[in-house]
């Protein structure tokens, strides 16, 4: 595999990746709709009161409960979660091509996201 | 406001946002955060947390197509995005202990760059071909894009300059939740001297990767709110597509002005409001 297939299948990977997080997004957000249409939003000041919005196995507890806003999260979630994969492919694709030192550096990026996403948690 | 009401509007402007940050080249972010804060008066660190999450669905929904041309290169945005994806998570956490009144005043001073980067309309340095140095030798960072048919080769230069110019391309990302892609094009074809169009697809290419750096931060502070987020990352993305298909026919010319005297006056507001401490 050369560079150009790695990144043109990882493009194709990562518009995926989207599409599905917009569904679900697209979903949750129809179903918030539908039961919340008309309440007020304290749109100035949000003070996201649910913890579980905040860390991901809250997230995905919401949406297993069918809760819309969780259902929204969990595909915010998701498309967060795609350029991570990015990162992952890349650092597999490098590896097929025996390229240690770019392996390497993947590697440093993936380190950098996933302690940002894992903090706190 | 109902949510019905505030979901429409909200989706509507981020829409609008979205195709004139395709059709521009120039990103959604700049636009919904300004006019989130500024006319609706949403929390601007909640707005800035939408707006990431915007800039992710635009990136990697735009990679495949940019991957296509044949410009981007892994290995110079790799490299690169150890310095961004770093300088993100110190800009979310920065923008944890920093007023909001300081956020709007920063933000404001960026959109006046964005402005005058919008008006001038500015191509990149024409002639950036050159030999690569040693550690960009020892990168491997050169490669070759397409130029009627034929491979043209490239050199990459400067690496530690550009890394550190990364770092703050990322940090402004993570306060301002902004793609930051005109700093990353001015580092690589000024102070790496990276073709242009080798430049602007790789930052497309390190956007996505930067954004979710600080995503992550937000998400864990409680900044990243559905209410918020779905509508724009919704309008943004379905915005986005449009202004990408219609894109061939735009006239680009009028738009990047209308769009730089926008951000013009999005700018003085940010700055003014954060001034009186009404951001």
């Amino acid at each position: 595999m050369d560079d150009t297939r790695l990144e043109s299948f990882i493009g194709n990977l990562l518009r995926a990746g989207v599409l599905l997080a917009a569904a679900v997004v697209l979903a949750g957000g129809l179903f918030y709709l539908v039961q919340h249409h008309a309440d007020p939003v304290a749109y100035r000041h949000f003070a996201l009161e649910e913890e579980q919005l905040r860390s991901l196995s809250g997230i995905g507890l919401l949406a297993l409960h069918g809760s819309s806003v969780g259902l929204i999260q969990l595909g915010l979630v998701l498309l967060i979660a795609t350029p991570v994969a990015r990162v992952v492919m890349a650092a597999v694709g490098f590896f097929l091509e025996h390229d240690r030192l770019y392996v390497i550096i993947s590697l440093i990026v993936l380190t950098v996201l996933l302690f940002s996403l894992l903090d706190g948690h | 406001m109902t949510a019905l009401t505030f979901t429409l509007v909200v989706s509507t402007i981020s829409a609008l946002a979205g195709f004139l940050g395709a059709l521009t080249g120039l990103g959604g972010g700049v636009i919904v955060v300004p006019v989130l804060t500024l006319a609706l008066g949403v929390d601007i660190k909640y707005a800035i947390g939408a707006s990431l999450v915007s800039v992710i669905a635009t990136s990697s929904g735009a990679a495949a197509a940019y991957v296509k041309e044949g410009y981007s290169n892994i290995r110079i945005g790799m490299v690169l995005e150890i310095a961004t994806t770093i300088g993100a998570v110190v800009g979310a956490y920065l923008a944890g202990f920093t007023s909001t009144h300081i956020i709007a005043i920063i933000f404001g001073l960026v959109l006046m760059q964005s402005a005058y980067q919008s008006l001038r309309s500015w191509n990149g340095t024409a002639d950036n071909l050159v030999d690569s140095d040693k550690l960009a030798r020892w990168l491997r960072l050169g490669s070759n894009f397409p130029v009627g048919g034929k491979r043209q080769e490239y050199g990459v230069q400067n690496v530690p300059t550009g890394f550190g110019l990364m770092f703050g391309a990322g940090a402004l990302s993570g306060l301002l939740g902004i793609g930051s892609g005109a700093v990353k094009v001015i580092a690589m074809d000024r102070a790496m001297k990276i073709p242009f169009k080798v430049s602007a697809t790789t930052s497309n290419f390190m956007i996505g990767v930067t954004a979710a750096a600080s995503a992550g931060v937000y998400l864990s502070r409680g900044y990243i709110d559905p209410h918020v987020a779905m509508p724009v990352m919704l309008g943004v993305l379905a915005g986005a597509f449009l202004g990408t298909r219609v894109l061939v026919h735009a006239p680009v010319r009028i738009l990047r002005i209308i769009f730089g005297l926008v951000i013009a006056v999005l700018a003085i507001e940010m700055i003014v409001n954060g001034i009186m401490g009404k951001v």
